[in-house]
């Protein structure tokens, strides 16, 4: 976990950067309307915001079902937090690295964004020896013969050797574990995605959206251990990514017209509505018989794996709702209650981990000391209170390496001397 | 706390319920709330072999966790057969357990001919999703799979009821349910056959403290009682789903 949480005061401000919303992209703009960023020089906290609620939703939706799972947005419409985490990410990667391109070159920044790499590799290295430990634990100390079927998933732990090779590989990835893999193989590819978007950004969006589709055409996906696929598929989800980069280059500015359109507003309002009443349907199976059977069959199944179209546009008509609905001078984003949102989103990787770890030990809380609806619920809520803590004070000491950057600086090269830092 | 939330859920269950109760009220900790076990779907071949022939043939395919130990009458195939004996005295009731062990949808699909070769059960309950869940099987290929069982089940003239998994509590960190629970629901909406949530019944029970699910011990009581109130709810369910009327039949005959 070092090499993560020492990252903003490691002295490389601009791989710490990556998780600090870019102010906005357009340099000169008269006055902030609704739909673009912010005046210059502002930091974008409306994109720190909604990265910071979407890792607040992640945590929550891998917590076991209860009261606050009602909260998150996947059961009001086909999308859920991944989609937000992913394009925020490929907004934020794409304007800091973009930057970093401009300024030092295509080699340089390239060596930063695999420093970035290796950074969420062992993130999720981690992780994974966390979930080991658990599970070793389960796996002795549970034997309820209700579970004998399911308790063969453990089968696993018998050849140690193969799964954690599996595990480095990124092949094996148990459940909860698979948001970072994705994040790995997209960051990899960004300094390609960065360099062809600097240069011809429609045609990178374009070629996304092909290998988009050739991915659905002919079932393209990584293989994973023991068997199967990786539950979120990098071919599909890199649209996402590449979208976000997109924008962050110039492609919001362009899309501003059309964003405050009436017509696109009302367009996206209604398939937000009909996304709810769909999946209403899902909770109330009696409202099945109002959706028409061939829209059903056309309709399902609803593919994450592989990014379904259906999710992809609800995520757009959100953003596009979200973006027109809440401009970035609102003075909300400024008001307090906010705040632990936005520091969260702020220190996303840092964030997303912990609440990986937390989801894993909120189940083991359940587990093994209490279950019961008030305990769930008490789980979800210091889960969130210790991810806003936590991003607190990761504020506190970036803030106060910032002052003492030299000091910070040197202290880097001595560790380096010493044969340690980052 | 626990204890208390348990005791106020049950006990508003049971008003709710003993309200619908006609025969023998099942015993403590088995009820299931009403919504979790209607559908949509009716079961006419079964309503039909009971009125005409007097007798019910059920076959369960199922994995490991249709049995408890080992083939015997403690499964919930067992308990549902005892229940429906017991509910339905006048019907010549026979259930015949197909355990297919660690095999997914697809194996089970594509060996339908061999496991029915000669049977011709009026009820096939396919009991599925585990393997493919603990495989993390493609979950397309999970649907195309469950959707070929079932239009092959119901050619072969059966009609068919569909069961989810298990809930467990612990496994919930370990097996991705949620896409395999999702096409399961699908395919029973597409081909119009009831599905037997055994996955939302479980984690009700769990979740008002009826069964405590988390439970470390290596007994089989916790197994037992937990499959005698599957057994007696899939019962109910059937009768349900084939519209008997059970008071009818007795009449009739």
């Amino acid at each position: 976990m070092t090499s993560v949480t020492d990252q903003p005061a490691g002295g490389l401000p601009e791989s710490a950067a990556e998780d600090r919303a870019p102010p906005p992209s357009p340099p000169a703009r008269k006055a902030p309307d609704p739909v673009s960023g912010p005046a210059p020089g502002e930091r974008e906290l409306r994109l720190d915001l909604f990265r910071g609620l979407a890792l607040w939703l992640i945590f929550v939706d891998h917590l076991p079902p209860n009261l606050f799972t009602w909260l998150t947005i996947r059961n009001y419409g086909f999308s859920d937090a991944t989609e937000i985490f992913i394009f925020i990410s490929g907004y934020t990667a794409a304007f800091v690295y973009g930057r970093a391109m401009t300024d030092r070159g295509f080699v340089v920044a390239s060596a930063r964004i695999l420093k970035r790499v290796w950074q969420i590799y062992v993130a999720h290295v981690f992780l994974f020896t966390i979930f080991l430990a658990e599970i070793s634990y389960v796996a002795t100390s549970f034997e309820n013969p209700l579970y004998t079927e399911e308790m063969g998933i453990l089968d696993f732990l018998k050849q140690p050797d193969v799964t954690i090779v599996q595990a480095l590989l990124l092949k094996f990835r148990p459940v909860n574990m698979d948001v970072l893999p994705l994040y790995i193989v997209l960051m990899l590819f960004l300094p390609l995605i960065l360099w062809l978007m600097q240069r011809k950004p429609d045609l990178t969006l374009g070629l996304s959206v092909v290998i988009y589709a050739i991915t659905w055409e002919f079932d393209l996906n990584l293989p994973a251990y023991p068997n199967g696929v990786w539950f979120f598929n990098p071919f599909a989800w890199q649209l996402l990514f590449v979208f976000g980069a997109w924008c962050a280059l110039g492609g919001a500015k362009r899309m501003a017209p059309l964003l405050s359109s009436r017509i696109l507003l009302g367009i996206c309002i209604a398939y937000l509505l009909a996304a709810f009443f769909v999946t209403l349907t899902w909770h109330m199976p009696r409202l099945g018989h109002f959706v028409p059977r061939i829209i059903e069959q056309w309709m399902y199944p609803i593919n994450k794996t592989d990014l379904d179209v259906l999710r992809f546009m609800h995520f757009l008509a959100l953003a596009a709702v979200a973006v027109r609905f809440l401009p970035s001078n609102w003075p909300g984003l400024r008001s307090r209650w906010l705040k632990p949102a936005i520091l969260c989103g702020q220190h996303s990787l840092e964030i997303f981990c912990l609440g990986v770890f937390l989801a894993f030990a909120g189940h083991f809380v359940l587990a093994e000391v209490a279950g019961g609806a008030l305990i769930h619920v008490v789980v979800s809520l210091s889960g969130i209170v210790i991810m806003s803590a936590a991003a607190a004070v990761f504020s506190w000491y970036k803030r106060v390496a910032a002052k003492g950057g030299k000091d910070a600086k040197s202290a880097e090269a001595n560790a380096d001397l010493a044969g340690g830092g980052s | 706390m626990k204890a208390i939330a348990g005791l106020i859920a049950l006990a508003l269950l049971w008003s709710t319920v003993s309200a619908k109760a006609e025969d023998a009220p099942p015993p403590p900790g088995c009820e299931v709330p009403a919504n979790l076990l209607t559908t949509e779907s009716t079961l006419k071949k079964v309503a039909e072999a009971v009125k005409t022939e007097g007798r019910l043939d059920i076959m369960v395919i199922g994995s490991r966790s249709a049995t408890v130990v080992a083939a015997d009458g403690t499964g919930f195939p067992g308990r549902m057969e005892a229940a429906l004996r017991d509910k339905l005295p006048t019907i010549k009731v026979s259930v015949n357990l197909q355990l297919q062990i660690k095999k997914t949808a697809a194996d089970v699909s594509g060996s339908l001919a061999q496991i029915l070769d000669g049977k011709q059960p009026t009820l096939v309950i396919w009991q599925t999703g585990t393997v493919d869940a603990m495989r993390a099987v493609d979950p397309d290929d999970f649907r195309t799979a469950v959707d070929e069982g079932v239009a092959a089940l119901q050619k072969h003239g059966a009609d068919v009821v569909l069961m989810n998994l298990q809930y467990g509590p612990r496994m919930e960190t370990m097996i991705t349910t949620a896409p395999y629970l999702d096409v399961m629901r699908v395919v029973a909406q597409q081909y119009e056959v009831p599905l037997f949530d055994r996955f939302s019944i479980m984690h009700h029970w769990n979740e008002t403290g009826q069964f405590d699910l988390f439970n470390n011990s290596r007994g089989i009581e916790l197994a037992k009682r937990v499959h005698d109130c599957l057994g007696r709810a899939l019962a109910t369910f059937v009768i349900d789903a084939a519209h008997i009327k059970p008071a009818e039949l007795r009449t009739q005959q």
